[in-house]
């Protein structure tokens, strides 16, 4: 341990990697490595138990030899994987949620992964194993019992496709690393952030914020340092082509990272990467060293004295609310992942409350593409006020789930068509902060001027249950609020009890009007994004198909939440009972 | 002359740096508040003093003031948003006022009474939140934590000391304290500390300390909160808050 944090250079900033690295080692954290971490770091220890106890990949208790968490995305749950968690369970005699007494597994969920194209998915010790169905399951079971070393599991389980469908400017890009980097030497940081500007490139993470005047904010802020930070925690359910980009164009982030660099005078930058793609770790390590190798990064870049560069990777450990930039600064930082208050941002105080860009994975690449197509050609793809491509994650109901790279302003009912969806009732554009849209709006198309999205594109057929999207969704936001303000804190758990109590059947009219008065609270008094978004699922769902929601329902206006006969459940699990007398009857 | 906002309908002076919070209590205008406390830095997690900016709601405790705002807080619509709020941190921990040590000086009761909440409003989510009566001297009872971060701000800004601060996420997240056991025993908490003096609610309770003051006699059974929250309102000595 003391080598580890040696490594680190007992550097209190990188608190979580160094708690990261000790999971990875130990299984979890215990107490006494806390206070000895503490005293290493001179922090105080309930500091490091603040932040290790935010992060759901982050273990104080012992949690088993192997840890499965099975990806609960509506699209695993869609291709079955409630049904194989129970079928593990049942074989492994767990219940969810709990340590086998023997202190060899457990197994629970976790919020989508990112393999929607190839679910259901899994984690085991945090690597991602995918492609899950009846006999995978039951082969795992053996593993696990055998107590296999996971190097030893066959290499197939762990195989990730990249499914790209369909190329475009980022996917089917071939120019050699460092091309553009050269070129742009040439401009000077003024001339990109110039270009950029023009190209009217907006940010892709969602929010579409114009890069150029993010980078040029950076570069003419005052700051004794400048950082430059990628925004990989991939978290929106439904989203997986940053997954695809590093696996086909990871040269290509970097140069977008290193352009980033010379614009704004940073020489140092940060690779924030979701905890559920630490199988990418080593890969994206090989191409920094090549880089650095190659004059790419490091000390006077491409022979230009004083450009100095390089990228440092850090994993995330399970928290999607890392994904809202200035939460993902505190991160960085090492503490809890929660958002700060704005003004000021993170242009002028970011990292270490020094000037800093934050961007998407994608935007980097399509900077890259800016600089060197020119603004003009640049901005000639796409819609006016939405320059440019985008990545489309398809997943759901559809024949060729996969990565799609469109120019704005395609329609939905485009995509439908080309990833062979029939009978659609159903699309959740941009995951559960986004929108679903039903069948009278495929005709919208995706832009900031119409339909926002940052990738997400879940397809829905009519077998579907819209509720039940919903109340996953739901259950999604409960999990992931970060729980620094009332409204999100409270309300999501709120909604989500109110949602289950309509899936339970004890649902009213008085339930539905309760989630339009929590939607406005919400909205209205939320520290961030996620709280203002978090009631969507719902609302979206009620406005086209208010049915699936009725036909819950009870005619009462109200009812207790309160189950006379769910109440009784401890009682039975604890008699071994079941039968017909251990139950009251309905009109009882 | 200083700069000037508008506070419903009242123009506000302030001070370069101060909140639209601050400037509006040093004013004697009182804008509902849970978390925010006068000595210390704002953070704006309990929400309850949203206000509306130029159409936009926002928390007033951490907006930097700036002259020609138009900031509207006394209105219907968000005495309604803070009655909700305060339903929520009613419904999120285990409050059982008649027989809490702090009934009459707690300012989530007090809130309570002043925004008029007049039901529970939600199901009751029934935490199960263990007391810490380890420490000779001092009890802490979590049910009645609402997780206004003033504790932990007192204890590492003014005491210096890291007592306090919070683990978990989302609804499971509770206050812990600075010990290998997790018990208040094994800190270095000491009942002269500023930590002890600023709970809202009856979480951190000196021991062998009770009802000395008659219910009826006490903080907020004499005057409102929205009276009291002026009076504690720091006022900048050039009188900046006399217009």
């Amino acid at each position: 341990m003391d080598q580890l944090i040696l490594r680190h250079a007992s550097d209190a900033s990188r608190l979580l990697q160094i708690l990261r690295e000790m999971q990875e080692h130990f299984g979890h954290i215990p107490p006494h490595s806390i206070s000895r971490l503490a005293a290493k770091l001179s922090i105080p220890r309930a500091r490091i138990e603040s932040t290790a106890s935010f992060y759901s990949f982050l273990h104080l208790k012992p949690h088993g030899e192997y840890r499965v968490l099975f990806s609960d995305n509506i699209t695993d749950r869609m291709s079955g994987s409630q049904s194989l968690m129970e079928l593990m369970c049942q074989q492994l005699w767990l219940q969810p949620g709990k340590v086998s007494e023997d202190g060899l597994v457990s197994i629970g969920t976790t919020s989508c992964t990112g393999m929607c194209d190839q679910g259901p998915a899994m984690l085991v010790n945090n690597r991602a194993v995918t492609r899950l169905n009846h006999q995978r399951v039951q082969e795992i079971v053996q593993l696990i019992r055998n107590r296999t070393p996971l190097n030893d599991w066959p290499e197939d389980f762990f195989r990730v496709e990249d499914n790209i469908r369909r190329g475009g400017l980022l996917l089917d890009n071939a120019l050699p690393p460092g091309t553009v980097l050269r070129a742009a030497l040439e401009l000077g940081g003024q001339r990109i952030v110039e270009t950029v500007k023009a190209s009217g490139l907006r940010g892709r993470g969602g929010a579409g914020f114009p890069t150029g005047l993010k980078w040029e904010a950076c570069r003419n802020a005052q700051g004794t340092d400048h950082y430059v930070v990628c925004n990989a925690d991939e978290g929106e359910p439904g989203t997986f082509k940053d997954r695809v980009l590093f696996s086909r164009q990871a040269d290509m982030v970097f140069e977008g990272m290193t352009l980033c660099a010379l614009a704004t005078g940073a020489k140092k930058g940060f690779l924030y990467l979701r905890g559920e793609y630490r199988y990418l770790l080593e890969p994206l390590q090989t191409v920094l060293q090549r880089r650095r190798e190659n004059n790419l990064l490091g000390a006077n870049i491409l022979g230009k004295s004083g450009f100095d560069f390089d990228i440092d990777i850090h994993l995330g450990a399970g928290a999607y609310i890392c994904g809202e930039e200035s939460a993902l600064i505190e991160s960085l930082e090492g503490k809890r992942g929660v958002p700060r208050n704005r003004p000021p941002f993170p242009v002028t105080h970011g990292y270490l409350q020094q000037p800093t860009v934050v961007d998407n994975v994608e935007t980097f690449c399509l900077a890259v593409m800016a600089v060197h197509m020119g603004a003009e050609k640049f901005s000639a793809i796409g819609t006016a006020k939405s320059t440019g491509s985008k990545l489309i994650s398809v997943s759901g109901d559809c024949q060729r789930p996969g990565i799609y790279e469109y120019p704005f302003g395609v329609s939905v009912r485009e995509i439908l068509k080309d990833c062979g969806a029939v009978n659609t009732a159903a699309v959740q554009v941009s995951g559960p902060s986004g929108a679903c849209v039903g069948e009278s709006e495929f005709d919208r198309k995706l832009g900031f001027e119409d339909l926002p999205t940052a990738g997400a594109f879940m397809v829905f057929d009519e077998s579907r249950d819209m509720f039940e999207v919903a109340r996953n969704y739901v259950h999604f936001f409960a999990h992931e609020s970060c729980g620094f303000c009332t409204p999100c804190r409270v309300g999501t758990s709120i909604l989500k009890q109110t949602m289950d109590k309509i899936a339970a059947g004890h649902g009213t009219r008085h339930d539905l009007a309760e989630i339009e008065n929590l939607d406005h609270v919400l909205q209205s008094s939320s520290h961030c994004g996620l709280g203002r978004t978090a009631c969507n699922p719902v609302l979206h769902t009620l406005k086209h198909f208010r049915p699936a929601y009725e036909s819950k329902l009870k005619s009462l206006d109200f009812e207790p939440a309160f189950d006379l006969d769910g109440s009784l459940a401890r009682a039975r699990q604890m008699t071994g009972r079941d039968d017909a007398g251990a139950h009251l009857k309905e009109n009882e | 002359m200083s700069d000037s906002f508008q506070l419903d309908g009242a123009p506000i002076c302030f001070e370069p740096g101060q909140t639209v919070m601050q400037a509006a209590l040093a004013a004697d205008h009182y804008i509902p508040h849970l978390c925010y406390h006068p000595e210390f830095t704002p953070h704006g997690s309990c929400k309850l003093c949203t206000v509306k900016v130029n159409g936009r709601t926002t928390a007033s405790c951490t907006l930097p003031a700036e002259a020609g705002l138009v900031v509207e807080s006394e209105i219907e619509e968000l005495n309604a948003l803070r009655r909700t709020l305060v339903q929520m941190l009613f419904a999120e921990g285990n409050h059982f006022c008649p027989s809490c040590e702090k009934s009459g000086n707690c300012v989530l009761q007090a809130l309570g009474y002043d925004l008029e909440v007049q039901a529970t409003g939600f199901r009751q989510l029934f935490p199960d939140r263990p007391i810490d009566a380890s420490h000779p001297d001092i009890l802490l009872d979590f049910n009645r934590c609402i997780l206004c971060e003033i504790c932990v701000h007192a204890s590492s800004e003014v005491d210096g000391k890291n007592v306090f601060a919070f683990a978990g996420r989302g609804i499971t997240k509770h206050l812990i304290v600075n010990s290998e056991s997790g018990l208040l025993r094994d800190t270095d908490i000491a009942l002269a500390d500023k930590a002890m003096q600023v709970c809202p609610v009856g979480v951190i309770l000196p021991k062998r300390v009770g009802f000395s003051m008659p219910i009826g006699e006490r903080r907020y059974d004499r005057s409102p909160i929205s009276a009291q929250a002026l009076e504690d309102a720091p006022r900048t000595p050039s009188g900046a808050h006399h217009e």
